[in-house]
C-alpha cells in the first residue's frame, strides 16, 4: 500500500477520536456543567465539580483540540492549501476547516487562560474572574454554534457531493 | 436585546442558521 494511504487512513482515524473527545466535551460543559454549576453552588456543593472535574475536563477539552487539528492538516496533507483558500473543490471543508481552526483559536486563547483565572490556576481579583467567567462563558458558547456548521460542512459524504455539485 | 449564546436553544438556532447562511455562500460563490 503506497505510504500516503497510510498516513490518510491513520490520520483521519486519530482525527475523528479527538474529535469526538474535544467535540464531546464541549458539549458537556455547556448541556451539563455549567447548569450543574449552578444548582451545585446554590447548594454548596459546586467545588467536587470545581476541583476536580473541570481541571481534568479542560485538560483532555484543550489537547484534544490540538490534536484534532493536527491530524485534520496531516488528513488534508496536500490539498491542505487549497481547503484554507477554498479553491479547486475544497471550498465546502475549507468552511468546515476555517470554522474548526477560529474554535482552536477560542479555545486556546479565550477559554484556557480564563479558565486558569476562574479556577485559581493563576491569580485575579474577583473582579477579573467575573469579566473571566463571562469571557470564558461566551466563548464556550461560540464554540457550541460553531460546531453546528461546522460538522455540517466536514462530515460531507456523497450526498453532500450532491449537494454542492460537484 | 438579548445575547441569544445566553441560552442553549438560542445558540444552537444561531448555528442552524449560520449553517443555512454558509451553505448558500458555498453553494453560490466557491468553486
Amino acid at each position: 500500500m503506497e505510504h500516503v494511504d497510510w498516513v490518510a487512513a491513520l490520520s483521519r482515524w486519530v482525527h475523528f477520536m479527538a474529535g469526538i473527545m474535544w467535540i464531546g466535551l464541549l458539549y458537556y460543559f455547556n448541556f451539563v456543567q455549567v447548569a450543574a454549576l449552578k444548582n451545585a453552588t446554590a447548594d454548596g456543593t459546586a467545588a467536587g465539580i470545581s476541583k476536580h472535574v473541570a481541571p481534568r475536563a479542560l485538560l483532555f477539552f484543550r489537547w484534544a483540540a490540538v490534536v484534532t487539528w493536527l491530524a485534520g492538516a496531516a488528513l488534508l496533507g496536500p490539498l491542505f492549501t487549497d481547503t484554507f483558500l477554498l479553491r479547486n473543490g475544497m471550498g465546502p471543508m475549507g468552511i468546515g476547516a476555517w470554522l474548526g481552526t477560529i474554535m482552536l483559536f477560542n479555545v486556546w486563547v479565550l477559554i484556557w487562560p480564563n479558565q486558569k483565572k476562574i479556577l485559581g490556576l493563576t491569580p485575579a481579583s474577583d473582579a477579573e474572574k467575573n469579566t473571566a467567567r463571562r469571557v470564558a462563558f461566551l466563548a464556550s458558547r461560540t464554540n457550541v454554534m460553531l460546531s453546528i456548521p461546522m460538522l455540517f460542512f466536514m462530515a460531507g459524504g456523497w450526498s453532500h457531493r450532491a449537494l454542492f455539485g460537484l | 436585546m438579548k445575547n441569544p449564546l445566553d441560552s442553549l436553544w438560542g445558540t444552537v438556532i444561531s448555528g442552524v442558521v449560520l449553517t443555512v447562511v454558509l451553505y448558500v455562500f458555498a453553494r453560490n460563490f466557491l468553486g
